[in-house]
């Protein structure tokens, strides 16, 4: 359920993107779907009353030398949130990018519709 | 073998570093930019060194001496090799075209940096194992490449390279879902290990829609017909050597091998994937050529006829693909996989050239209307003659190789009994024909109006770029007659596309001894 809640996010982000005239809500929409698979990201290694993965002398069984099943068992997955973390400085990048471009883009053109700014075509 | 690890991350560094080290040489006044420029020209030289030097072999390189599954893997194999060789070759011609074509801009410094990421970002995404290490290069080239559309910061530009943004960050969180979706059900980011997955869960629906999400993304970047709307105005708008490193090889790096990679080595080719990537092939060829035809603009025409020339280039190898994986008549489906690849390097390289070109026009003209153009052939005799060059090898008049290359596409599709495939192939080149012709008869024939009788050949580093990139679309027919390039080259990238998603045991075979135990 979560994941399709998530799927419906990122459903409205394009929707948004693909659909508005306007250049900042087309920006918005981009952001949303972006936010959509960040979430979707997070939630992969989401696990109820889940315990940190950090290992420490604690996790060990002394008797084998190996990290405890139980720590296996408990621990969220770490990997996704560092996928996140990698995906969200490159949607800051990307952010950062549209925007300055939808400022120069204003600035030239006096209007944010996209359907006024029209030079190009075929 | 043993020197050859430590070369792979170079590709990907050499770049990264020149990124950031040249705008800080250009702060230093004009001589800081003139020693900025030479560098980038060296590092540029000095990957297409490496990467000619890479060909023929299998390496992989543990990044940070940590072992796979654990850690990134960088892999080098045939047809990665094909790759390293087409971007560093396409890149380092434009970058020498640059030196001079890009004094009329302000900011140099600022261009060559972002030039450098863009092949850094391409070099990775050819290189690197682990699939979310290629969304993360897949991102340093796309972002390189919006910014630099937009470099001359004018009206239309700014317009293009918004558009042109827009689509490609949709494409981009497309793959960036289908990858979160394969992780959730392979529980891996390796491109060897996800493969050994998908092979033990074939029929996984998560898996199917991860797939096609990676091909509509992908495609995004390939510019694939119902996607294709932004190409033509990012690639007439940047400047010309930017429209040559776009149309010659980031639609190819990021939508043909990423997406040729993903589905051939990592989800393994099934006939319908084969037959859907010859359909949007033949698509792709048609359309493209038939808009092309129609436009008034110089780089627009150049631009559609990437769309239609990238068409080949699936067509090819949907179809050895779709012949693989129906298991029938293995010769003809490596023939059909060789001619597209093949027709990829020619297509690099002549369409750069082409792109190259008409910034000289526009250079020297100060127009890319067609119809405001006319009878340069006398003032600009360079140009016109690497013009006909290129556009003799894209349309494939023999000898040079895009002659070839269509040529084996179409005894490939005659041999696997595709006959309407071999037929529209051959109808295409004429529209081919149509429009090349066209080019040359607004542009260099005809009369010289009045006030361009003042008009100058380009020099320096322009006509250099422009001469070797045509030695070498005569040197690709030339030399495919004699069998050192398909040995080098070409036989060992389709190899790897046959063997499929034998990739995976070929990657855990070599870092077997590198593995460690962990469960």
């Amino acid at each position: 359920m979560p994941y399709a809640m998530c799927f419906l996010l990122f459903m409205i982000g394009l929707y948004c993107a693909v659909v508005k005239k306007n250049m900042v809500k087309i920006v918005i929409g981009l952001a949303v779907m972006e936010y959509a698979v960040n979430l979707f990201l997070i939630m992969l290694g989401f696990r109820v009353n889940g315990a940190a993965p950090i290992v420490d002398k604690t996790c060990y069984d002394p008797a084998t030398g190996r990290v405890t099943a139980g720590f296996l068992n408990a621990a969220v997955d770490p990997l996704p949130q560092a996928l996140v973390l990698t995906s969200i400085v490159i949607g800051l990048g990307t952010l950062a990018l549209l925007i300055s471009i939808c400022i120069r883009t204003y600035e030239k053109y006096g209007t944010f519709d996209i359907t006024q700014i029209r030079k190009l075509k075929g | 073998m043993s020197d050859i690890p430590l070369v792979l991350p170079a590709f990907v560094c050499i770049p990264l570093v020149a990124a950031f080290l040249l705008p800080i040489l250009g702060s230093f006044g004009r001589k800081g930019r003139v020693v900025a420029t030479a560098l980038a020209n060296l590092a540029a030289l000095s990957l297409l060194a490496m990467s000619i030097a890479s060909t023929n072999q299998f390496s992989v390189y543990n990044v940070g001496r940590w072992s796979i599954p654990l850690g990134i893997n960088m892999v080098l194999d045939g047809f990665s090799a094909l790759f390293l060789i087409t971007v560093n070759l396409v890149s380092s011609a434009a970058l020498l075209f640059s030196v001079r074509y890009m004094e009329q801009y302000t900011a140099k410094p600022k261009y060559l940096s972002l030039f450098m990421l863009m092949v850094a970002g391409m070099n990775g995404v050819v290189l690197t194992g682990d699939l979310f290490n290629l969304f993360v290069f897949l991102e340093v080239a796309s972002i390189a490449s919006y910014a630099l559309v937009g470099f001359g910061c004018d009206d239309e530009q700014l317009e293009a390279s918004f558009k042109y943004m827009v689509l490609g960050e949709v494409g981009s969180m497309f793959i960036l879902l289908a990858i979160g979706l394969v992780y959730g059900a392979t529980g891996m980011l390796n491109m060897a290990y996800i493969s050994k997955a998908i092979q033990n869960n074939p029929t996984n629906v998560v898996l199917c829609f991860a797939l096609a999400l990676f091909i509509a993304g992908f495609g995004l970047k390939a510019a694939l017909v119902p996607f294709h709307a932004w190409l033509p105005d990012a690639h007439s708008s940047a400047p010309a050597p930017i429209s040559a490193m776009l149309s010659g090889i980031l639609i190819k790096v990021l939508g043909v091998y990423a997406l040729v990679r993903t589905i051939f080595s990592i989800f393994g080719i099934s006939t319908t994937v084969g037959t859907l990537l010859v359909v949007l092939g033949v698509v792709n060829m048609v359309t493209g050529a038939f808009l092309a035809i129609g436009q008034g603009d110089l780089k627009r025409l150049l631009a559609y006829s990437s769309i239609s020339q990238v068409g080949y280039i699936f067509l090819g190898i949907g179809l050895g693909g779709a012949l693989l994986a129906a298991g029938a008549s293995p010769v003809w489906a490596s023939l059909a996989i060789l001619g597209g690849l093949f027709h990829l390097l020619n297509h690099a390289v002549s369409k750069s050239l082409l792109f190259l070109t008409s910034g000289s026009v526009e250079m020297a003209a100060g127009t890319r209307q067609l119809d405001q153009l006319g009878g340069l052939a006398e003032k600009l005799p360079l140009t016109r003659a690497s013009c006909a060059v290129a556009s003799a090898s894209i349309v494939g008049i023999p000898p040079f190789g895009g002659f070839w290359s269509k040529l084996i596409l179409v005894i490939a599709a005659i041999g696997a009994g595709v006959y309407w495939a071999a037929a529209l192939i051959v109808a295409v080149s004429v529209c081919t024909l149509i429009m090349y012709l066209k080019v040359h008869r607004y542009v260099f024939l005809g009369e010289l109006s009045e006030t361009r009788q003042q008009i100058k050949e380009s020099r320096g580093s322009m006509a250099v770029a422009m001469i070797c990139l045509a030695c070498l679309c005569v040197f690709l027919g030339l030399v495919f007659l004699a069998p050192a390039l398909r040995a080098e080259l070409l036989e060992p990238a389709a190899k790897v596309l046959c063997d499929g998603v034998g990739y995976a045991d070929k990657i855990m075979e070599f870092s077997k001894d590198m593995i460690v135990c962990a469960d």
